[in-house]
């Protein structure tokens, strides 16, 4: 399995990762090495086996729908990098962001 | 200090205490505290103080303990020797020129140096279980939904667990006693009632059957390992325990299928940082560049590499091959461990390949790095209690003995591994604490040359005997 640049600036705008040069020569060398490992995984007969996502068995969780305690709201601010009259600020939203 | 005198003023005055009254706990930086910042080793948390405790803090205090501080770490527990902490390296107490392991490192070395006599850590992969074998003491990840994981920041979240770093059994037991049961802020804790740990201690391994296999001896594992741990067997089957072959073939594939869904989950837990709500926010002037720039400033590098990996296994084209698979691997390996626990109570297995490494010997090559967590790893993907102690030294450097038990059976797991200290007393070694002083040369044992310089003898005769095989004259430097 190997990577290529490309892929890994694919990857990194998914996970809003802003790169260096140097990081996306590292990271396409590295991840090459470590998927080529990974591969190993194939050797796995895993045709007829169910994936697990979790180890206990475990029915739907539920509670009564009724509101309790919760964070107060300058809890919830104390924190935040910008406020601003009871909610977190962050730049503008709309049409800044480059389509993929 | 003020609520450890305060404890003693009702000690001293007859009045009835909690079990953990004015006991001295240090907790992994990845569990949150109102008391303490909340960094997870990480430049983006860096100053994070949480707006509310973890459950498992609040169950401390409940019961008397004071929360003495934060313990070092791997940047969001992703490591195995805490060099990736954005807060500088801790090192081994045994030789400082070696790593502590991880991702509790801080805990593990901790509790080694007695700076704390007992800390929280939390085991994803091994981060538990690693770093106690390393630093020479207890480390118990218990089963998949003992400890409820409330105000513990994510990293695997079908994984990670919260568990004790002590210096016996016997306090892992007081402690797990305190941390275990349901919670309803966190749904995959478990509804089961929870047994007297303390009471499960004595009664010895006579009749246990423990599991042996193949398959965690083979290559790559250190000889010094694979003798301390092999005659730390044959101390069990002379108390009475019946060794069995048992055959694990899938855990050479658990270190791929974990690599692939721990690092994926990280992926998505990790989105939350994001610089909107708390942490680091990196100046910007649009949205989209707001988060890779924060993200970028505010992530060390094996953060970032997992956050690749992960999204790279979830991506469209690589999900059915990569994380699906993947988590298809983890059905078998948890297979294989159940299996074999229809003919044993037990699988015992060194806790690590090799004893800690040198700081910076394995930063450049992730893959080696990871290898250091072989055999914790196959527990987590299966969801079973393990625990690692102190079952040798080799050049006076730590080796961890791991005892793995049925789901929810913490009681069979602490009973064999405080009937192994009873016959054995390398859980009562403690390093040399100048900093610099290693520890000196031994070749028989049986002399007191081995105790550190300028401490009371510490081992005891039986302690000797013990050491006799094992002891190998130490490089001084």
């Amino acid at each position: 399995m190997s990577i290529d640049r490309t892929i890994v600036d694919h990857v990194a705008r998914l996970a809003r990762l802003e790169l260096s040069d140097e990081e996306r020569d590292r990271f396409t060398r590295q991840l090459s090495a470590l998927l080529e490992y990974f591969a190993k995984l194939g050797e796995l007969d895993t045709e007829d086996v169910e994936p697990t996502s979790h180890v206990i068995e475990m029915a739907n969780v539920v509670r009564e729908d009724r509101s309790g305690p919760c964070l107060p709201r300058e809890a919830a601010l104390a924190d935040a990098p910008e406020q601003d009259g009871g909610f977190f600020k962050v730049p503008p939203v709309i049409e800044t962001e480059p389509q993929p | 200090m003020q609520t450890a005198r305060a404890w003693d003023t009702r000690y001293a005055r007859g009045g009835n205490l909690p079990p953990l009254a004015g006991l001295p706990v240090a907790v992994k930086d990845v569990i949150c505290t109102t008391d303490f910042p909340t960094t997870c080793g990480s430049r983006i948390l860096d100053g994070w103080v949480p707006p509310y405790d973890a459950y498992v803090v609040t169950r401390l205090r409940e019961a008397g303990a004071v929360i003495i501080g934060k313990t070092n770490m791997d940047e969001f527990a992703m490591g195995s020797s805490t060099e990736n902490s954005a807060f500088g390296p801790t090192r081994n107490p045994w030789d400082v020129s070696r790593v502590p392991g991880g991702s509790s490192g801080g805990s593990a070395a901790a509790v080694a140096a007695s700076l704390a006599p007992v800390a929280l850590g939390t085991d994803t992969g091994g981060s538990i279980r690693q770093p106690a074998g390393f630093c020479g003491i207890v480390g118990l990840k218990p089963t998949y939904g003992r400890v409820s994981r409330y105000g513990l920041v994510a990293f695997a979240s079908s994984l990670d667990q919260i568990g004790p770093m002590t210096k016996t059994a016997g306090d892992a037991a007081l402690l797990l006693q305190v941390l275990a049961g349901r919670d309803v802020r966190d749904s995959t804790s478990a509804d089961l009632p929870v047994p007297l740990y303390k009471e499960a201690l004595n009664g010895g391994v006579r009749k246990l059957r423990i599991g042996i296999a193949a398959e965690a001896f083979g290559e790559g594992l250190q000889a010094d390992v694979r003798h301390a741990v092999s005659t730390a067997s044959r101390v069990l089957e002379k108390q009475g325990a019946e060794l069995v072959d048992v055959s694990l073939p899938t855990i050479s594939y658990a270190l791929p299928t974990y690599y692939l869904i721990a690092t994926s989950e990280a992926s998505t837990n990790l989105a939350r940082y994001d610089g909107v709500r708390y942490g680091l926010r990196a100046a910007s002037t649009d949205l989209y560049s707001m988060y890779t720039k924060t993200r970028r400033e505010g992530f060390g590098p094996e953060v970032k590499r997992r956050i690749m990996l992960g999204t790279y296994a979830l991506s469209a084209g690589y999900y059915e091959g990569f994380f699906l698979k993947a988590q298809r691997a983890r059905t078998l390996v948890r297979r294989d461990f159940l299996h074999a626990f229809e003919r044993v109570d037990l699988i015992l297995m060194p806790t690590s390949p090799t004893v800690p490494f040198r700081l910076g010997e394995k930063v450049e090559d992730p893959l080696q790095m990871y290898l250091a967590d072989v055999y914790t790893i196959p527990v987590n993907l299966a969801g079973l209690p393990g625990i690692s102690i102190p079952c040798g030294f080799a050049d006076g450097l730590p080796i961890g003995l791991q005892l793995i038990g049925r789901p929810f059976d913490e009681p069979t797991v602490l009973r064999a591994a405080h009937a192994y200290e009873q016959a054995t007393q390398w859980h009562v070694r403690r390093p040399p604490l100048d900093g610099a002083t290693k520890p000196p040369a031994t070749r028989s044992g049986t002399s007191s040359a081995g105790k550190p310089p300028g401490k009371p003898a510490r081992r005891s005769a039986k302690q000797s005997r013990a050491k006799r095989s094992r002891a190998k004259p130490r490089r001084r430097s």
